[in-house]
């Protein structure tokens, strides 16, 4: 099976006025395609920080980041742009779904940046999948929680990535609903065969992974 | 409460500052001008008539009266006026000037400038000339040379660079020439039928007496014709005058105070909605509603003083520039003087305007629940319209109206404005809403993403189309409404001159040289259109009544002046093209004894009060002719003709002394120059109108004009795009969000500048036409009702109008849209956002 995201020696400094704050030091590690894992920490400990670096939100300071044998390091905003929209999906804690466009013109939007003829198509087949086939004229504001969580599910998988990033994707959820949208998220990911990476507190959730990785104090604790 | 809750938002709040401020400087600054232009005129009032008082009429002032005011003066000067054409030898040009025969001291007051300045004396002890500085630059004479006036040349003196009470605009519809007074009659050009103006000059002693004799030889000379002029008199009409003058400005100056008004309920209504959230947390906590209303108005109203503060600033710096750039309308100098009072009040409108306007969004806060605190939704935050709102709208237009009442002074006409400004207001308004409804309906499918996304900003929820395009189309209205009332002017005089039509005419040919033009005009290839004699009469009688009788007959209305003017008559056995016969019989020839039936035109006819069938009884240079009123005309007075209100039939005026015009059409320009040149060398007494100088002198003036009220246009243009700068502002929050969402999804950022671009070129371009209709629509109805004049649209100013306008909002979006478009797509991982 070949690697999809191999991390080598990562570090990660960011300069906070006068001081300077190693966020992240040395870090390593490898994901197999179609394979999850988890990112695990105490707050602080830089779990954000490498998921961004990890799917081209941020670049390293130190190290290297190859993303489906792609290496980020030499890449341009414009070219980890177009990375990110060929092979990556994201899924947030707080949703982040563009408030001004309907949930259906959400899920389009990754493929119509792309200029993909029948976004919509594929688009409302995915909304229909997340169970929000009569909701898709809605706009966010008009959605509960959970609905927009599935909203972005199904956006994220929309551009078909190759990987997944979620960042505590049931942290703003209630128990029951967490459940459900932690549920969907693997077996979409299944039927996908998508490479899920998660980042989370939560350990159960963690435990539903393949691999799992520890932060503490920007360091892989074990 | 107030100033604490401010802390964090007065970045926000100084935007509505910047929407009022511009409007209330233009205010400010026109307020001031006009106050110190008032001043000065009242100052100044002496040299605008140049001497206490004048006197002047079409004949000379008979010795009697002249003596009779004498008597009061110190000094006398006369001026003998009239237009001429004059030739530069030198160059070989040729134009209808303003000649002015001058003898004596005049002015008393004030000077006429000239270089060198002693010219303006040095001129009357000789052959010698003084010319207009412009008309000089013209014909590329200098001094020294010679200008041929009649038959007679003058050597250049000086070049006549101001005259009293005569503005640059007046000086270039008809220069001025002046010539000594003893010159006069060896010009030749005193003839039969010549349009003379005899003036009298006086400088009041001041031993004398000036009260009751003076009144009752005033009076007197009035009611033999004499148009008496006295300072007080100059100082009225010169100060009405630019009071029209000023109070169009201020006009302009209101509307952009009026779309800044605009800025701020727009600024205020976001800023508003973004607090939702604190004052449910506060109602919570048990403020009331009235108290959370009070914490926001005395935040508007306080940057609502610190905008009109910051207007009024800019207004006094723009009113040390405007006597500049108005001085080639105003005949005199004015030293900017700082109005307090027109500061205070700009202040005092700016502040309440801002309340009132900030009041509309400001008291849906009253209906924001506490429950909103916990359960944020989208229903919780949309601020709703009740009674009150409608309410304090209702205040918004009388405020408008009263204020403009008093800027104006005339109720009926602040009506009239606040309805058109209101009426344009909802049109846009409602041009807006049903743009981002249709926009919702019609977006194509098919088209790519960025246009779209474009596009589809001008519907989604927290859109501000309606806003930006009232701005807009109400800016864009203002500023094409000026060019096209432009060019509805020019249109006006081009059209005469098109097709085959007359574009040069010939006056004051007497009867022996009649034949000689005519001939002249034909070895030039030209065609004689038309040959007309004209004679000149007065009107003694309207049915039986003479002046004194008509005056003291209440119920007869004929105003004096009908007694008073020289008619200019034609006769000719029918009638032309340019005359539609409305009513009654036009008998084209009458033998000798029959009863002599005339025509009139209909409008003049209903100034005179009179009918088909009154009698009118005519001096016609010593002889009295009766005649009867047969018919009225309808007459086109836009062709270049020479239409007559009174039109006698042939049969009747054949012997009367009597002059001559004839009409042509010279195609080219080098021919017209040489035609002209060849007429004034040989008849000197024959004067030329040229339609091509009427149209390049009209474009002229009309450029001055335009570039004034262009200047304040630009103050409405100004507050738009502040209001435009102010919305995207606003929206700030929300479109980054937006922006690094679409770059955490994979927008490249050309992608996200051109959906900005989109946007903002959707939003100019259809502000720009909805401008464009409003303007076409008012300037059509000004062309029908007004002109009487089909209004056809320049489509070349229209495109550069619409291409400038939405030039302008693509750049202006795209500039404030950069550090929206540079933030990190990591702070979406953040929470930053």
């Amino acid at each position: 099976m070949s690697s999809i995201l191999n991390v080598e020696q990562v570090s990660k400094i960011y300069q906070s006025g006068s001081k300077t704050v190693q966020v992240l030091d040395e870090i390593n590690f490898n994901v197999n395609e179609g394979k999850t894992m988890a990112i695990v920490g105490p707050s602080g400990s830089g779990k954000t920080t490498l998921l961004g670096l990890c799917a081209g939100l941020d670049t390293v300071s130190e190290g290297s980041v190859t993303l489906n044998n792609v290496l980020l390091n030499k890449l341009n905003e414009d070219e980890l742009a177009l990375v990110r929209n060929k092979y990556v999906g994201f899924v947030f804690q707080n949703f982040q779904l563009i408030p001004t466009l309907t949930a259906l013109e959400n899920v389009m939007v990754p493929l119509e940046l792309r200029g993909i003829r029948g976004a919509k198509e594929v688009s409302e087949d995915l909304l229909t999948r997340v169970g929000l086939k009569d909701r898709m004229d809605h706009y966010p504001t008009q959605l509960s929680g959970g609905e927009q969580q599935r909203v972005a599910i199904a956006r994220a998988f929309s551009n078909n990535p190759r990987i997944l990033f979620a960042d505590e994707p049931t942290g703003n959820l209630d128990e029951e609903t967490g459940k459900a949208i932690e549920n969907l998220l693997f077996e979409i990911n299944k039927e996908k065969g998508t490479t899920l990476i998660i980042v989370t507190h939560d350990i159960d959730l963690a435990n539903k992974t393949d691999q799992i990785i520890r932060l503490k104090g920007g360091r892989i604790s074990s | 409460m107030a100033w604490r809750d401010s802390r964090k938002s007065r970045g926000k709040l100084l935007l509505f500052i910047a929407s009022i401020s511009l409007g209330i400087a233009a205010l400010v600054g026109i307020t001031s001008f006009r106050e110190n232009l008032i001043d000065e005129i009242n100052d100044q009032a002496k040299s605008l008539l140049g001497a206490d008082f004048s006197v002047d009429d079409r004949s000379p002032l008979p010795d009697s009266l002249f003596t009779k005011f004498k008597q009061f003066s110190a000094s006398t000067s006369k001026e003998t006026s009239f237009s001429s054409m004059v030739l530069f030898p030198s160059t070989g040009g040729t134009r209808l000037v303003q000649v002015r025969a001058l003898e004596g001291d005049y002015p008393y007051y004030g000077t006429i400038e000239t270089d060198p300045p002693e010219a303006s004396q040095a001129f009357r002890d000789g052959q010698f000339a003084i010319v207009d500085e412009k008309l000089m630059l013209q014909y590329n004479a200098i001094l020294g040379d010679t200008v041929m006036v009649g038959n007679l040349g003058f050597e250049i003196m000086g070049k006549v660079r101001k005259i009293p009470g005569q503005s640059d605009v007046g000086t270039s519809v008809a220069p001025v020439v002046y010539i000594p007074r003893q010159f006069l009659e060896a010009t030749g050009l005193i003839k039969k039928g010549s349009r003379i103006r005899y003036t009298t000059y006086f400088q009041f002693d001041p031993e004398v007496d000036t009260t009751g004799l003076w009144s009752k030889t005033v009076e007197q000379s009035e009611s033999y014709g004499y148009d008496v002029d006295t300072v007080e008199e100059e100082k009225e009409n010169a100060g009405q005058a630019f009071r029209d003058l000023s109070a169009f400005l201020e006009l302009i100056a209101f509307t952009a105070l009026l779309l800044g008004c605009l800025g701020v309920a727009s600024s205020i209504y976001v800023y508003v909605k973004s607090k939702v959230q604190a004052v449910a947390v506060l109602r919570c906590l048990g403020m009331k509603a009235s108290q959370a209303i009070n914490i926001y108005l005395l935040q508007v109203a306080f940057f609502g003083l610190i905008g009109s503060v910051i207007g009024s600033i800019v207004g006094v710096v723009i009113h040390l520039y405007l006597p500049e750039i108005t001085k080639a309308f105003i005949p005199i100098d004015i030293t900017p003087v700082i109005y307090w009072p027109a500061i205070l009040i700009g202040v005092l409108l700016g502040v309440i305007i801002s309340v009132l306007f900030g009041l509309l969004s400001l008291v849906g806060l009253r209906k924001i629940s506490p429950l909103s605190a916990i359960r944020s939704g989208f229903e919780a935050t949309k601020i709703k319209w009740d009674k009150l709102v409608g309410l304090i709208g209702f205040t918004v237009v009388l405020f408008i109206f009263l204020a403009l009442w008093w800027q104006l002074s005339d109720a009926l006409f602040a009506l009239v404005y606040t309805g058109i400004l209101i009426g344009s207001i909802l049109l846009l308004f409602g041009f807006g809403k049903g743009l981002s409804w249709g926009m919702k309906r019609v977006l194509p499918g098919s088209m790519s993403f960025v246009w779209r996304q474009g596009m589809s900003n001008l519907y989604r929820p927290n859109n501000q189309t309606v806003v930006l395009v009232t701005t807009l189309g109400l800016s864009t209205a203002l500023l094409a409404m000026l060019y096209f009332m432009q060019d509805l002017l020019v249109q006006r005089v081009s059209l005469a001159g098109e097709d085959e039509r007359p574009n040069t005419v010939l006056f004051d040919i007497q009867s022996h040289q009649k034949e000689q033009i005519r001939e002249m005009t034909e070895d030039f290839d030209l065609p004689v259109m038309q040959d007309v004699p004209v004679v000149t009469m007065r009107l003694l009688e309207i049915n039986g009544k003479n002046k004194d009788e008509a005056w003291n007959d209440t119920t007869a209305q004929v105003p004096g002046w009908a007694f008073n003017r020289e008619y200019r008559v034609t006769y000719r056995d029918s009638l032309i093209s340019s005359e539609t016969l409305v009513k009654g019989d036009w008998t084209g020839k009458i033998q000798q004894g029959d009863s002599i039936f005339i025509s009139m035109s209909e409008g003049y006819a209903e100034n005179l009060n009179v009918d088909i069938g009154d009698e009118l009884l005519f001096n016609v240079q010593g002889a009295l002719v009766k005649t009867y009123l047969g018919s009225l005309r309808e007459i086109d007075w836009r062709r270049v003709q020479t239409n007559f209100l009174v039109l006698f039939p042939e049969g009747v005026l054949e012997k009367a002394p009597q002059f001559h015009v004839l009409i042509t059409r010279i195609n080219r320009t080098d021919v017209s120059a040489r035609f002209q040149q060849a007429v004034v060398r040989q008849f000197p007494n024959v004067s030329i109108i040229d339609l091509e100088l009427i149209l390049k002198t009209l474009e002229d003036i009309l450029g001055k004009v335009a570039f004034v009220i262009q200047f304040m246009g630009l103050f409405s243009i100004g507050t738009g795009l502040v209001v435009m700068i102010s919305a995207i502002i606003l929206s700030r929050f929300q479109r980054m969000q937006e922006n690094v969402l679409l770059r955490t999804l994979g927008a490249a950022k050309h992608q996200l500048w051109k959906i900005i671009a989109a946007e903002y070129f959707f939003l100019g371009g259809l502000g720009a036409i909805a401008g464009l209709v409003l303007a076409t629509l008012f300037t059509t109805l000004l062309g029908r009702f007004v002109f009487e004049f089909i209004f056809v649209p320049n489509l070349l100013h229209m495109s550069a109008i619409f291409l400038v306008v939405t030039f302008s909002s693509v750049m202006v979006g795209l500039l404030n849209s950069r550090n929206i478009i540079r933030h990190s797509p990591l702070e979406v991982l953040r929470n930053e956002l």
